[in-house]
């Protein structure tokens, strides 16, 4: 593996092998060591989560990080092309982490330059990271990542890490639900790459139908600003919220995942459940990114 | 002697068994300049196949396998003819290509490829009968019948 840009370029033995270096660098195991590299993050659109996740992961492997996260203060305000930038850029640092609103430009950036680029989001194409600390959470929690049950809720129609989620586990015979609103509705695109998988999925209004018999259950935030009316969105922003109620007679392994940021999708009465696991997936994305780190620097 | 509905050309292309009506969408995906010489015979009965087919003919140019290849999006059955002094030097059918490079145009106005001076390059392929474009940068699909053409091919 040389960069990771997408999902799709992960084979299942890429994504057990991440898997089980996570798993040593998290048990103290493994300690990858890159003290002679320097890792730039370019952040063109902001986001604080990952942009921590990344730098703290890169100091606990000893590295060292260069940060541009403003693209004001850069000289793609005086028409300098990405093209440039990057090669620039390449020439002071060891790997690129890249997050920009364009999508495919982390691609090009692999194909441009000789170091590692790993993709931390390019628009709503592909945010691998996210989907690798989502399997490593399902993994850890779940023990065994074949045959699960998983319930995707909320915006399944523009967001990105349920689509890269559906890829990711595609490799593991997973069923599917899909709770969502009919407008944001999981789109073809993905449901004809389950069935060409053979995966299983299933198409719901109202997940108290199928709670009680998940494994999984990931929430992602309905955007008030993909609602034409705000009422509408009112009317509905409750119908899929996660209550402390909703999970009387659940499977004891569930588990409920989010990305974060949260609003109000998830009761806070549901944090002190044992079923809560959102905070300790964001501390999961620091071990899987020292993982790609390490492994992209070869030192695993 | 057989008469001919579209007089022959002495040397060029000719692209026959084009689906009737398409033969435009050809010119255009060609890039055929106005000041080219061309021959075009649309909604003509076909000998071979006795339905109905345009023919395109196409003096003193000839094309590279990607531009032929590019054709089979729009005209599967296409055959293309070289000419050399009235005579067929060389003869095939199109095929629909894995990948296609540089002449098709991302319909994703966020993708790099509208961004940066970049070629594009796509993944074609056929599911259910229904054949898509794939862009190899934003990885976003679209249905054949959809894809739009660069006109800087």
């Amino acid at each position: 593996m040389q960069n990771l840009i997408s999902v799709k370029d992960l084979s299942k033995s890429d994504i057990l092998n991440l898997i089980k270096v996570s798993e040593g660098i998290e048990q103290g195991k493994l300690t990858p060591q890159i003290a002679d590299k320097v890792v730039s993050l370019l952040f063109f659109e902001p986001s604080t989560r990952t942009r921590f996740s990344f730098e703290t992961a890169v100091k606990r492997l000893s590295g060292k990080t260069l940060y541009l996260g403003d693209v004001a203060s850069t000289s793609v305000t005086k028409g300098e092309s990405f093209a440039d930038t990057v090669r620039v850029i390449s020439q002071y640092s060891d790997m690129i982490v890249m997050r920009t609103l364009v999508e495919g430009a982390p691609r090009y950036a692999s194909e441009l330059l000789d170091i590692p680029i790993v993709n931390a989001g390019d628009g709503t194409n592909q945010h691998p990271t996210q989907a690798l600390l989502d399997i490593y959470s399902i993994y850890k929690t779940q023990k065994d990542l074949n045959g699960l049950k998983i319930g995707l809720v909320g915006d399944l129609k523009l967001g990105r890490t349920v689509h890269s989620l559906c890829q990711i586990m595609s490799d593991f015979n997973p069923e599917f639900y899909f709770i969502s609103p009919e407008f944001l509705k999981m789109p073809n695109s993905i449901k004809n790459y389950l069935s060409e998988k053979g995966i299983k999925y299933h198409q719901l209004n109202n997940l108290e139908e199928v709670v009680r018999e998940l494994d999984i259950l990931y929430v992602t935030r309905l955007q008030k600003e993909r609602f034409s009316d705000a009422e509408a969105y009112e009317r509905v922003k409750d119908y899929y919220a996660i209550s402390a109620n909703l999970l009387h007679g659940v499977k004891e392994n569930l588990k409920i995942l989010h990305p974060l940021p949260r609003v109000n999708e998830i009761s806070t009465c549901v944090d002190n459940t044992p079923y809560a696991y959102y905070f300790q997936q964001a501390k999961n994305g620091m071990y899987m990114r020292q993982s790609i780190i390490a492994s992209l620097f070869d030192r695993v | 002697m057989k008469e001919l509905k579209v007089d022959p050309i002495k040397n060029g292309t000719v692209i026959d068994h084009i689906k009737p009506g398409k033969a435009y969408q050809v010119l255009k995906i060609l890039n055929i300049n106005t000041q080219d010489e061309v021959m075009l015979g649309m909604n003509l009965q076909s000998n071979k196949t006795k339905q109905k087919k345009d023919i395109l003919k196409i003096e003193n140019i000839t094309f590279g396998p990607d531009e032929i290849n590019c054709i089979s999006l729009i005209a599967p059955n296409a055959t293309i003819s070289t000419i050399k002094n009235y005579d067929v030097v060389k003869k095939h059918q199109v095929q629909t290509p894995q990948v296609i490079d540089r002449i098709l145009k991302c319909a994703n106005p966020n993708c790099i490829t509208n961004q940066e001076n970049l070629q594009s390059s796509f993944e074609i392929y056929t599911k259910k009968n229904i054949t898509r474009a794939q862009c190899y940068y934003c990885e976003k699909t679209t249905k054949i019948d959809e894809v739009r053409f660069s006109m800087n091919n």
